[in-house]
């Protein structure tokens, strides 16, 4: 069974975030590394780069596929993970550790859209 | 020389040779009028190595290839068929091997007669009016079909129509090939079976659709039923339909996408037209259109004049040139050999066989591997990994596991609609015999899964190389000899 964390919030396409103050960390969940299989890149945004609640703002690379980053918050990314760059398996190992980017969220209110843990389990086990 | 694993530079050794050139008469040294600056500086850092240590090494290699001449080839999606000798024999014809692209079309009619044949006979296959069979495999006529799509919207000055719709279900190359066409991407739903949601679709349909990519059957196998309906949306919008022709095999002789309203489409010739692929040789992607799009076909083009002779014509509302010449002509003169052996009626029984095929393994095996769509599939289905989820053994693990027992592993993890895709397509020329053994091999492996799963984890145990680092391979490709002796340094 993946790992699910209760104080996050989740977008059904399989991203976590977690708002301190305005600032939100964004990864992918255990489930989605899972799913992924080990994933040798990771394609992150750039300090600065604008990213809007449900578009893409990168994507991961595994040895089964590609697969698209939505950003579950819109806001101006203020830092990106440097160490996934060279070691993209991080996420792999923990993937709620080793987050992606963080966001200076525009509007908190975006992320009621999201789900909880709760609701997350479900669109795991569907 | 069972685990021979040499490459062709560890056998050089100074000096030694396996020719001989004839004297210098003309006092060049071969070099000729070549500007100094254009020279090479130093010798080029060829193998050394005697004519028989050539011909066992190359022996040796060869006989580790996997091929369709050496066993079943399951491969789903890439029609890995039987490729018949006689269309060897036929490429080989010196007749056309020596002739060349420039010479004077009226010194090549036959080879030019051929190419029009071939156009012709893919148009009566395809439904549709005319064919180029100049693109090189089939993601590049993918990417022809779209500059025609692109094309024809500009000609009429629509030029706002600059997405393109692709299902979630499609080939990787459908979304690529529209983004190099300069053309945005805008993924339409599919349903549990895998076809198009027509609900999901029809919102989606306005002013800035250039057209759809669709491949029938869809990549789970199943023929896509609503067709007819998704074509009049799409032409009512104003936009085209492209086909991916990767799955043509079981339509063939019985089912045309022109009378299914598509207006473009590509055929893979060495998958439906059995020449060799997959590291045996080059593709071929011929791209046909309806009526009102064949100005814009790419040049040369092959014509028939009045006087029964064969001309190159350059098309002026032609969307330009997609490759050197005519393409690949030698996979053509395999193809017309392939289609012309068959003849008419026989082409037509390509289809249900390969479909025979594939549902007869389908069934045969979903009692121990997961079915997610039941129901007749066409030439190929999917399945979802072991019924038993609880063995911990992988999709990845099945299919290495395969090679042990000397079958090439089916395609695994695609579509992505799935999390342990295992797409098999068997094809119409295998028998009864080799779907048997295929059939009781996987159901050895999902026994071995469930009783000691750890030897299907850590297949394959027989082959030359065991489980390659493919995380390694990705992230730290070494692609040449010398990349090889750096990372060894």
């Amino acid at each position: 069974m993946s790992k699910i964390l209760d104080d996050l919030r989740y977008a059904d396409s399989h991203e976590w975030v977690k708002l301190e103050g305005d600032i939100a960390t964004v990864g992918i969940t255990d489930y989605a590394q899972h799913a992924l299989g080990n994933i040798v890149y990771v394609d992150m945004p750039e300090v600065g780069d604008e990213v809007t609640q449900g578009e893409d703002f990168g994507a991961v690379e595994s040895v089964k596929a590609a697969s698209d980053l939505l950003s579950p918050v819109s806001g101006e990314v203020v830092e990106i993970n440097e160490a996934l760059e060279d070691e993209p398996e991080l996420v792999n190992q923990d993937a709620f550790a080793n987050w992606i980017m963080k966001v200076k969220v525009s509007d908190p209110s975006e992320l009621e859209n999201l789900l909880d843990a709760a609701a997350y389990a479900k669109v795991c086990e569907e | 020389m069972k685990t021979y694993d040499k490459l062709i530079f560890e056998l050089s050794r100074p000096g030694r040779k396996g020719y001989s050139l004839p004297a210098d008469n003309f006092g060049v040294n071969g070099i000729g009028e070549i500007p100094a600056d254009l020279l090479r500086k130093n010798e080029a850092e060829l193998p050394e190595v005697s004519e028989l240590e050539v011909v066992r090494h190359f022996t040796n290699l060869s006989s580790k290839n996997f091929g369709v001449d050496t066993g079943f080839y399951p491969l789903g999606s890439c029609t890995m068929k039987y490729n018949p000798k006689i269309n060897e024999e036929v490429a080989a014809l010196p007749a056309f091997n020596n002739i060349h692209p420039l010479q004077d079309a009226t010194t090549a009619q036959g080879a030019l007669e051929l190419y029009y044949n071939l156009q012709k006979m893919l148009s009566n296959i395809a439904g549709l009016a005319e064919f180029t069979l100049n693109p090189y495999a089939g993601a590049h006529g993918e990417l022809t079909g779209l500059m025609v799509m692109r094309q024809y919207h500009m000609s009429r000055g629509d030029n706002k129509r600059t997405k393109v719709i692709v299902p979630n279900s499609a080939h990787g190359t459908n979304p690529a090939s529209a983004m190099v066409a300069g053309l945005e991407v805008v993924e339409v739903k599919s349903k549990p079976n895998g076809s198009i949601d027509v609900e999901d679709l029809r919102p989606l349909l306005d002013e800035t659709i250039a057209g759809i990519m669709m491949t029938n059957p869809n990549t789970l196998g199943m023929f896509e039923t609503e067709i007819l309906e998704i074509a009049k949306l799409v032409h009512e919008a104003g936009g085209l339909l492209y086909y991916d022709g990767a799955n043509l095999n079981p339509l063939l002789g019985k089912v045309r996408p022109g009378d299914m309203g598509f207006d473009i489409m590509h055929i893979n010739l060495h998958k439906t037209f059995s020449t060799p692929h997959g590291g045996g040789g080059p593709g071929s992607g011929p791209v046909g259109v309806a009526k009102h799009l064949v100005e814009f076909l790419p040049n040369p083009r092959v014509k028939k004049g009045e006087d029964g002779k064969f001309f190159v014509d350059f098309g002026e509302e032609s969307l330009g040139s997609v490759s050197t010449f005519f393409g690949n002509f030698g996979v053509m003169m395999k193809a017309y050999a392939y289609i012309l052996t068959l003849g008419k009626e026989n082409i037509r029984n390509v289809g249900p066989l390969a479909t025979l095929n594939a549902n007869y393994i389908k069934e045969s095996l979903k009692d121990d591997y997961l079915l997610p769509i039941e129901g007749v599939c066409k030439h190929e289905f999917v399945f979802d990994g072991l019924k038993d989820k609880s063995t911990g053994v992988t999709t990845l693990n099945v299919a290495k596991r395969l090679l042990d027992y000397g079958f090439h592993a089916p395609t695994i993890y695609f579509p992505l609609l799935f999390h342990e895709s295992m797409m098999i397509e068997p094809t119409e020329t295998e028998s009864k015999e080799t779907l048997d053994d295929f059939i009781e091999v996987m159901h050895k492996v999902a026994k071995e899964a469930r009783e000691t799963p750890e030897e299907v984890i850590n297949a394959p145990l027989t082959t030359i190389v065991r489980k390659l680092d493919e995380t390694g391979a990705a992230k730290n490709p070494i692609l040449s000899y010398r990349a090889l002796k750096e990372a060894e340094k």
